[in-house]
């Protein structure tokens, strides 16, 4: 009820209101993600226990594999194949535990503070999703410097490494998003512990992380071809490999940025009510 | 009933909130005058903080009205947001930042503006007593620096009301002192309204103006300590309860879930 008349007094706001609007949507935004930033400066060993898992697929899968020639690309060092996708898994296993930090009763007294403040609830879900996409940044900024320092082939052009990484921010912030939308309907943890594995290993299994979509039994090829970290892979490996992989980069950041407004608005619509 | 709402700080008319089958709020109607510390009292389950959650816009009632600073909570949810404080039970502040960065935090997304933000940060520093630990990790601090640190940055945006969702609930007695005698020092100082919700008779009796006793989502009573002893003809608020709802206060407790959740900020309080 109040949500409709607050809408309904936006629509009839002149352009100064909406202004207004957008700037508390913004610094609400900001103020999370900075928030996120300084939580890593204190904490910034949280980084390298979460590099574990995406090392052990590089270098310890990626090596064993790299003799296999069906997998990845001809003439392409496997390893250097495999980046873009472990890049995007870390990133996603940020992403999903965010949201999810309500579960573990961590952000509930926050939450129920923010909805008491004139910040918009769409603030909310995006601060929480550029929190994320803070992490994610800092992660994928560590795994870079490993990939270059152990000697990978990647292309090393600025933009294209700028590229990937806005790309890799943008799909972090709509996983995100959906591991709010997950955290509104669960409401427990016990739940979570079993769905949170049941939504990020098909997620990730059912993407060309690991190995291209050619190689694909047809019903699993559809699947990936529906699935958002597909696209995001793929345009990681484009602009980070030079890889096509039969899509165009520009489909890449639309499927992700598509998926991100779509999620975003479920979010916000459910997440921060969940846990009043 | 009208004149008083618009004299009020905040109001509630013939208020009923409904879960599935149950009336958690049935039926209430009182009113919180400015400058007052107002305690909301009752056992588990009275209905206090469901009341609190529609003040502060969090909820919205079945049916019945309620007003903070003349505003509709349903109509004009920004307007009342704007003008309140709210501090929940759970633990608000981030643990992994320190008390500094919290507050910056409060006084961006409650909309203080950039050029004030620095003094509004300061006067609450002040007005709490935070300058000793506002340089430490939250994670790091008691229980009391907790809620006071909590209290402190929901003055940012100089609430005329101040929500709070039972604030002594899992400190010791010494730390519940500290945050009383801030609480009491706001009142006096800036004049900031107070409603608190509370299962501490004791502690009611002694810093509240006004109590309202909620039992099963009814009012049992309303008025000042002192009327409600002479009304009942009792010592004390917990035997004005006893006597008003006809049995001991917390004789039950309350849900597994609100059970757990209360242990485990007393843990992570202690």
């Amino acid at each position: 009820m109040s949500e409709r008349s607050d809408d309904s007094l936006a629509a009839s706001a002149d352009l100064g209101s909406l202004l207004a609007r957008a700037r508390r949507l913004g610094e609400g935004a900001y103020a999370m993600a900075q928030a996120e930033l300084r939580k890593l400066r204190h904490d910034y060993l949280d980084i390298f226990t979460r590099m574990v898992q995406p090392l052990l697929w590089l270098f310890v899968f990626g090596t064993a594999m790299r003799h296999v020639r069906k997998l990845g690309v001809a003439g392409v060092d496997y390893r250097s194949y495999l980046v873009p996708g472990v890049m995007a898994q870390s990133a996603l296993f940020v992403a999903i535990f965010f949201g999810l930090a309500i579960i573990w009763e961590r952000d509930a007294g926050q939450l129920q503070r923010l909805l008491a403040t004139p910040l918009p609830r769409l603030s909310i879900v995006l601060g929480k999703a550029s929190g994320a996409g803070v992490r994610a940044l800092a992660q994928a900024s560590v795994l870079l410097a490993v990939v270059a320092i152990a000697g990978i082939k990647l292309d090393w052009v600025v933009w294209r490494v700028l590229a990937a990484i806005v790309l890799l921010v943008l799909g972090t912030a709509a996983f995100a998003c959906l591991s709010m939308l997950l955290a509104s309907l669960l409401k427990t943890r016990e739940r979570f512990m079993g769905i949170g594995q049941m939504v990020t290993m098909p997620l990730f299994f059912a993407s060309s992380a690991l190995y291209p979509l050619s190689i694909m039994p047809l019903w699993l090829r559809l699947i990936a071809r529906a699935n958002p970290l597909t696209y995001e892979v793929q345009g990681l490996r484009s602009l980070l490999l030079g890889l096509g992989g039969g899509g165009a980069l520009w489909l890449d950041f639309a499927v992700c940025g598509g998926f991100f407004v779509a999620l975003a608005a479920l979010a916000a619509r459910a997440y921060p009510r969940a846990i009043v | 009933m009208s004149a008083s709402v618009d004299e009020a700080v905040c109001a509630v008319e013939d208020l009923f909130v409904r879960f599935d089958t149950t009336d958690a709020v049935a039926g209430i109607d009182f009113a919180v005058e400015r400058g007052e510390i107002f305690g909301l009292l009752g056992p588990n389950g009275a209905g206090k903080t469901t009341t609190l959650r529609v003040l502060t816009t969090l909820l919205k009632p079945t049916s019945g009205r309620a007003f903070v600073m003349g505003h509709d909570v349903r109509r004009e949810g920004i307007r009342v947001r704007s003008q309140i404080g709210y501090i929940p039970q759970a633990i608000s502040v981030d643990a992994a930042l320190t008390g500094a960065e919290n507050l910056e935090f409060y006084a961006r997304v409650t909309g203080v503006p950039r050029s004030k933000r620095r003094a509004r940060i300061d006067d609450a520093i002040e007005t709490m007593g935070v300058q000793p630990f506002v340089g430490k990790l939250a994670r790091t601090l008691s229980g009391g620096m907790l809620r006071r640190l909590e209290i402190a940055t929901a003055l940012l945006n100089r609430p005329h009301v101040l929500f709070l969702d039972e604030p002594t609930v899992g400190l010791d007695p010494t730390a519940r002192r500290a945050v009383w005698e801030r609480l009491r020092l706001l009142r006096a100082e800036v004049g900031t309204t107070i409603l608190v919700t509370t299962h501490q008779m004791e502690e009611a009796e002694s810093e509240c103006q006004r109590v309202a006793i909620m039992d099963h989502g009814h009012l049992v009573a309303l008025g000042t300590p002192a009327e409600l002893r002479d009304q009942t003809g009792e010592l004390n608020l917990d035997d004005v309860f006893a006597a008003v709802t006809g049995k001991e206060l917390d004789s039950e407790g309350g849900s597994y879930r609100h059970v757990r959740a209360q242990r485990r900020l007393a843990r992570r309080l202690g």
